[in-house]
């Protein structure tokens, strides 16, 4: 039986180790962290059905018996053979296999950069990622316990030049919308305003989840980036912004403020890229042997892409382009290429 | 108080959290479907009146957001029900002014 | 506030600044509106931390002043930079310090223009050649004076006379620091402390035992803005700006303001009394203003200098109240006496705002 090294654990790489031990191959799992499930494990709840996150990763993980799952391990070195890679993992393991699949994932954009928000500097500043923790039961001094008025901004280290990452992260909008409507149900008195440079719904049932935050939960969308947050005496965090669709200026005294950190590539997209000489592509994700029907194939013979290592993805895409990257390593594989 | 021949200018910035959203919450009740306004702009670009009299509907809900003054705005209306034809969230915007007018009447 | 956050951007943003052998140039306009400011800089400089700090009466405007008037064209601007540059060479030095914050931008700008664009600073090279026969380097370090000040900070607290702390209550004095815009709004690396939270003052204020004020629009312009207040017209938003930072600071009760630009203490030391005339208020506490201080002005209570040998009696606002909180030993009878010790004219008072 063959083995495919899996480098990333998130649920690319779950979805696609479930696969590949179901078409009879053996995956071997290399995930940095202590536990499976990456970005999603530490999410809440997942749009448009508002599927808990954790539902979705025991369902991966209830597909992995037989796989080798090694966790706190990155790979060391990987070495192209005649037919094949040999691979040395951090952890000491030495393997030898024919397809690699790469599901390395991306990072969330550090919000601490926007230097203007004040994450780490205000005291009621938090991201996307530290609410849906909030949700998850997690502690957080920065929540409020009865606010008026919370805060959320789109687009934080995504199409800003400056910021280093010119491109749309994608899921923001809508996660924003979620959050948004998350919270009023929570606080119910509170007013919420999104500040958007565009709204960015493409999704299946997106629409409906904006209209809805709209028209049931009455949140506020405002059209203009957030260009500066101080605090004041109360420690309430002050935003400006201008309105620009009212084309004036806007101030607002909200007692939290969520940024929405957009997704980068992983700080090891190109180390793993130059092990194998993958190329990676001019947004510093991996770069696909095309972007519209070779998605999952590298331009090396065998190295092959899930997930978000290829560029910005929501979880319904993630794990479709895990089983198309299983069925392209079996068809790999058993020469039906 | 000396008059130094200038002074203080009034910001024409808008505190969200302070505005009075009086007008526009009994908009809301009246019309719950003014909150689907997503500013396309529709209905301000097939105004009949509008480029003779300023009437934007998307302005005068618009402001009533931000908690402004539109009376003087809503008195160019002449009623045509054009704007309803084109709006893609299907808000009844002449049964709004009709509604706006009553609010107003009643102010 | 989460304080630790603040001094991890902080160390983000710190800049290499020598210890000694500065080429010193002044603002056009400083020794004017707060005349020993500059002569404390180089009083404290040279006479007290003993630093090599050279001047020359050569030196001319950096032409930054017409340049944000709109009155004279960038290449003017880089070939008056140019020549300034050149008696820096002549002298000996390589370390340029420039009092002036719009100067100060305006030489990072040039540097980085010319850095940007080689084949310009040939020309300008030429241009400089052709109109005096000069030539020269470009400064190795580039600061402005109260980065010079923000590194001896510690120094001068070592020879403190006086504390920013409250004599009568123990408390350290709450200080608002406002930065000029030209000193790294446009190259946030630039600055000790970056653009967003810049520490050049606030390292100052706390190494001094004072604690910093941080309100909503502190990095808000003071309201000078060059042509808003220089047309007339326009005067009206400048003093509209300097309310707005007033009435977002008020609710923190500061004690007083210090700056580190020529234009932003004067502007928030006059309108003050503008505001106070225009429409009955005042910021401070008993009706005064608050008091606005340039960073020598401060760095000289500190170190123990006589008020009015500080020129403090020709701020608009007045600054008692801070010396008293101090315990700086002051003659109210000496505020308008001369340097030959005969009394000059006093100045009116204003109505609404308390002054002595």
């Amino acid at each position: 039986m063959d083995k495919v090294l899996i480098i990333g654990g998130g649920i690319a790489g779950m979805e696609a180790a479930g696969q590949l031990l179901k078409l009879g191959y053996e995956p071997v799992i290399a995930e940095k962290e202590d536990h499976l499930g990456g970005h999603v494990a530490g999410w809440h709840k997942l749009f448009p059905d508002m599927m808990d996150a954790s539902a979705l990763i025991e369902q991966l993980a209830s597909k992995l018996d037989g796989a080798t799952v090694y966790l706190r391990t990155r790979v060391a070195y990987m070495n192209r053979l005649k037919d094949g890679y040999s691979v040395m993992l951090s952890n000491g393991t030495g393997l030898v296999c024919r397809a690699v699949l790469i599901a390395s994932g991306f990072r969330l954009f550090d919000a601490a950069k926007k230097e203007e928000y004040g994450y780490g500097v205000y005291d009621h500043v938090i991201t996307n990622s530290d609410l849906e923790a909030w949700f998850n039961g997690v502690e957080d001094f920065r929540v409020p316990e009865n606010p008026r008025h919370i805060a959320f901004v789109h687009c934080v280290g995504s199409r800003d030049l400056k910021a280093g990452n010119p491109q749309c992260s994608k899921v923001c909008c809508m996660t924003a919308i979620k959050q948004a409507i998350e919270m009023k149900e929570k606080f119910p008195d509170a007013e919420i305003w999104c500040f958007y440079m565009d709204l960015r719904l493409f999704g299946k049932k997106y629409e409906d989840f904006y209209i809805n935050a709209q028209r049931d939960h009455g949140i506020h969308f405002v059209r203009g980036r957030v260009s500066e947050v101080g605090e004041d005496i109360d420690g309430r965090v002050v935003l400006k912004a201008e309105d620009t669709l009212a084309g004036t200026q806007v101030k607002l005294k909200a007692d939290l403020l969520v940024l929405m950190a957009g997704m980068l590539c992983n700080e090891d997209t190109a180390t793993i890229a130059s092990m194998v000489r993958a190329a990676v592509d001019s947004d510093g994700f991996m770069r696909s042997r095309d972007n519209i029907y070779r998605i999952n194939e590298s331009n090396r013979p065998g190295i092959f892409f899930a997930g978000a290592c290829t560029g910005t993805k929501t979880v319904p895409e993630t794990v479709a382009e895990a089983r198309a990257a299983a069925l392209d390593i079996h068809n790999y594989l058993s020469g039906n290429d | 108080m000396i008059d130094f021949g200038f002074g203080l200018s009034r910001s024409s910035a808008v505190r969200l959290d302070e505005v009075d959203l009086s007008l526009y919450k009994r908009l809301e009740e009246l019309e719950p479907q003014v909150r689907t306004c997503i500013g396309c702009g529709s209905c301000s670009a097939t105004c009949t009146a509008g480029p003779w009299s300023g009437m934007s509907i998307r302005k005068v809900i618009l402001n009533l957001q931000r908690g402004r003054d539109i009376e003087k705005m809503l008195s160019n209306c002449m009623l045509c029900g054009k704007c309803t034809m084109v709006c893609p969230r299907g808000i009844n915007t002449r049964h709004l002014i009709l509604s706006l007018c009553r609010i107003y009447e009643k102010k | 506030m989460i304080y630790e956050g603040k001094q991890k951007i902080w160390s983000d943003y710190q800049k290499e600044i020598p210890d000694d052998h500065w080429y010193f140039v002044r603002s056009c306009i400083r020794q004017n509106f707060f005349p020993a400011s500059e002569r404390m800089f180089t009083e404290i400089t040279r006479n007290v931390l003993g630093k090599d700090v050279h001047e020359t009466p050569y030196h001319t405007t950096c032409g930054g002043i017409a340049y944000h008037c709109d009155t004279i064209p960038h290449e003017t601007v880089m070939t008056i930079v140019a020549r300034q540059f050149s008696l820096m060479t002549e002298a000996g030095y390589e370390n340029y310090a420039a009092s002036c914050i719009t100067s100060f931008g305006n030489y990072t700008e040039v540097l980085e223009t010319w850095h940007e664009y080689p084949e310009l600073e040939a020309r300008i090279r030429e241009n400089l050649w052709k109109a005096c026969r000069r030539e020269f380097n470009k400064p190795k370090y580039l600061a402005h004076s109260s980065d010079l000040i923000y590194k001896w900070r510690n120094e001068i607290a070592a020879r403190a006379r006086h504390l920013l702390i409250d004599r009568h209550t123990g408390e350290p004095l709450r200080i608002v620091e406002h930065i000029g815009c030209h000193y790294s709004k446009m190259f946030p690396s630039k600055g000790v402390g970056g653009a967003e939270y810049p520490y050049v003052l606030c390292g100052m204020i706390e190494s001094w035992g004072g604690q910093v004020v941080d309100y909503p629009e502190r990095r808000h312009c003071c309201g000078y803005g060059f042509r808003q207040y220089h047309v007339q017209a326009n005067r009206g938003y400048s003093v509209s700006n300097t309310h707005k930072k007033f009435e977002s600071m008020e609710p923190y009760r500061p004690d007083a303001i210090i700056t580190n630009c020529p234009g932003c203490p004067y502007f928030l030391d006059r309108w003050q009394y503008v505001i106070a005339e225009q429409t009955g208020k005042t910021y401070g506490r008993n009706g005064f203003g608050i008091p606005v201080l340039t960073y020598e002005e401060l760095a000289g209570l500190v170190l123990g200098y006589n008020p009015w040998d500080l020129g403090l009696q020709l701020h608009q606002v007045a600054v008692e109240p801070l010396l008293d909180k101090m315990g700086v030993e002051f003659d109210p009878d000496a505020k308008y006496a001369g340097l030959n010790k005969e009394d000059l004219l006093r100045p009116g008072l204003p109505v609404n705002m308390k002054c002595f």
